[in-house]
């Protein structure tokens, strides 16, 4: 408990400049620096809503294409470029929620296989409700795809800042709550957190239910920017394992691990498409099998490691010198 | 206090109880001995809510308990350490301790618990802050033990506390269950040391092959030929 209490006041300033200088951004920064940024902030939130499930539990979902890709088409549904039915922050509310209450339903079915099942069913459920969308828009809408009411690149901006801060809170709350305890001991040993009493059903169902709200307001949002969407594009099965690759990437031990793996990770996916769009996925790869092999514990476990170096090499040289 | 009366339990098809009854009063140590395979722990999952009967009834002060989920049983005051120990290893011993007062009830007690707990396993508030797999095998089990206090159950299961140990932590954890009767805890013991088990508890069951073979008072079952000859060695 101290523990949590004292990384929370070590980041508080950083965490408080970080803010202010991306909720400042639109003032100075390009267009693209603004779209840019917003694209690394929809990973991020990928990525930390993943890990808010998988880290503690070790369940591996891999239905965050799903979820997202539902948040995506509710905006499409609610918000055609033929008018807009409702304003834009209650679309990405109802889209979210939507996505949880799939969420709760798929975890309330599916949480009691273990391991690899549950991995293949998550994904399987992304190509499920593909399928199912292509079909109802084959045979009984005649359509394909959806147009989507085209807002400004600065709202865009500020509704993705406004669903990543409320994820950080949400899983700051969730890390030092009583919940966050019992989620942890799920992961460690489900059979004796059931011995302890703890609704071990109901605590991962209800997570995650939270973990998918998020995924499917990133993705409402996210479907003004495209403006056009088919069901390949919303429920693009990258959409389940990014999130996966740039939480280990990051490394899962600390809440900021994922988040600096998104951001890393995104920026890059960027620059390597613009500058070396043939070769990128070779590079993007590369890049990717050298951080596991050499970076069990990811960036973080890194600058931990690096931390500890510095520190150590510091006293030394004080030692030195008395 | 309990009640459990002519249950059948099934691992999918493969029947693991037969038609088991038994009894356990308020204030009683209660043991439970028989072979590998004998079927004492399928028993303690039923009761607990880990299995279900496929008929039968487990009673709780009064109260039917089969069909409840494990939490809501460990609600009502029923604790189980399971076989194993099965602590949460990468917590603290503290953790691992606040974890056993999940139940809402509990929780609001918790501080006043862990004085409680740590008074009866001194070495727990020694090591408070360490890992519990950092853990020597008997401070695993005191934490065990210590963690199913925690949510300061009526009844006290324990799937063989002496598993593993050396026999100076066997004469330690057999006195820790004494200790717990005397607070007013009720206990079902299972034992693989079954000459004391005999010794401390008052009444016993002895199951074979998933079936109630024989039951009595301790003394009287310390006398039995039949005991005496196929779990004492005589």
């Amino acid at each position: 408990m101290d523990i949590t209490a004292l990384t929370s006041r070590r980041f508080l300033v950083p965490g408080l400049i970080t803010l202010t200088v991306l909720a400042t951004l639109p003032l100075y920064g390009s267009l693209y620096t603004v779209i840019l940024i917003t694209t690394i902030l929809m990973y991020i939130i990928l990525a930390v809503s993943w890990v808010i499930f998988s880290g503690p539990t070790g369940y591996m979902s891999l239905a965050s294409a799903a979820f997202f890709g539902v948040g995506i088409y509710t905006a499409a549904v609610l918000m055609p470029n033929t008018g807009q039915l409702l304003p834009l922050p209650v679309v990405v509310a109802i889209a979210g929620l939507i996505s949880g209450l799939l969420a709760v339903l798929v975890g309330a079915l599916t949480l009691r296989l273990r391991g690899i099942y549950f991995a293949i069913f998550t994904f399987g459920l992304v190509e499920i409700i593909k399928q199912v969308l292509l079909y109802w828009e084959f045979e009984v809408t005649h359509t394909r795809g959806r147009f989507v009411v085209l807002v400004d690149n600065d709202t865009v901006f500020y509704i993705m800042l406004g669903i990543f801060v409320a994820l950080m809170l949400t899983v700051y709350f969730i890390r030092r709550s009583k919940f966050g305890l019992a989620l942890q001991s799920i992961g460690e040993n489900e059979e004796a957190a059931a011995h302890t009493g703890i609704n071990v059903t109901m605590v991962k169902v209800i997570t995650f239910g939270i973990s998918a709200i998020f995924m499917g307001a990133a993705g409402a949002i996210m479907a003004t920017r495209w403006t056009y969407i088919d069901p390949y594009i919303a429920f693009n099965p990258l959409f389940s394992f990014m999130p996966v690759l740039m939480a280990i990437f990051g490394g899962m031990g600390q809440l900021y691990g994922p988040v600096i793996g998104a951001a890393i990770f995104a920026y890059l996916q960027e620059t390597l498409q613009t500058t070396f769009p043939y070769y990128y996925m070779l590079i993007f790869g590369i890049v990717l099998v050298v951080a596991i092999l050499y970076l069990p514990n990811g960036i973080v476990g890194l600058i931990q490691k690096l931390i500890q170096r510095w520190r150590k090499g510091g006293s030394a040289e004080q030692n030195a010198n008395t | 206090m309990l009640e459990v009366s002519n249950i059948d339990t099934f691992y999918g098809k493969a029947q693991a109880l037969w038609d088991v009854s038994l009894r356990v009063d308020e204030e009683e140590i209660v043991a439970l001995i028989g072979a590998n395979g004998a079927g004492k722990t399928t028993l303690l999952n039923t009761i607990s809510g880990l299995l279900r009967p496929a008929s039968g009834s487990v009673e709780f002060l009064g109260k039917k308990i089969d069909g409840l989920a494990p939490h809501s049983i460990v609600e009502l005051g029923i604790s189980h350490v399971p076989e194993g120990r099965k602590l949460f290893t990468d917590m603290t011993v503290r953790e691992n301790l606040e974890m056993g007062a999940y139940p809402y009830h509990a929780w609001k007690q918790k501080e006043e618990t862990l004085e409680h707990v740590y008074q009866i396993f001194p070495a727990l508030k020694e090591r408070e802050k360490q890992l519990s797999r950092t853990l020597s095998g008997g401070e695993q089990q005191m934490l065990a033990m210590g963690r199913g206090l925690m949510s300061r159950p009526k009844l006290c299961m324990f799937d063989e506390p002496s598993y593993g140990l050396a026999p100076i932590l066997v004469v330690e954890a057999f006195r820790a269950i004494k200790s717990l009767r005397e607070q007013g805890i009720t206990i079902l013991l299972i034992e693989q040391n079954v000459r004391r088990t005999l010794e401390i508890a008052d009444r016993a069951y002895v199951l074979e092959n998933g079936r109630v073979v024989l039951e009595g008072a301790c003394d009287k079952l310390l006398q039995s030929d039949y005991v005496r000859k196929a779990y004492l060695g005589i």
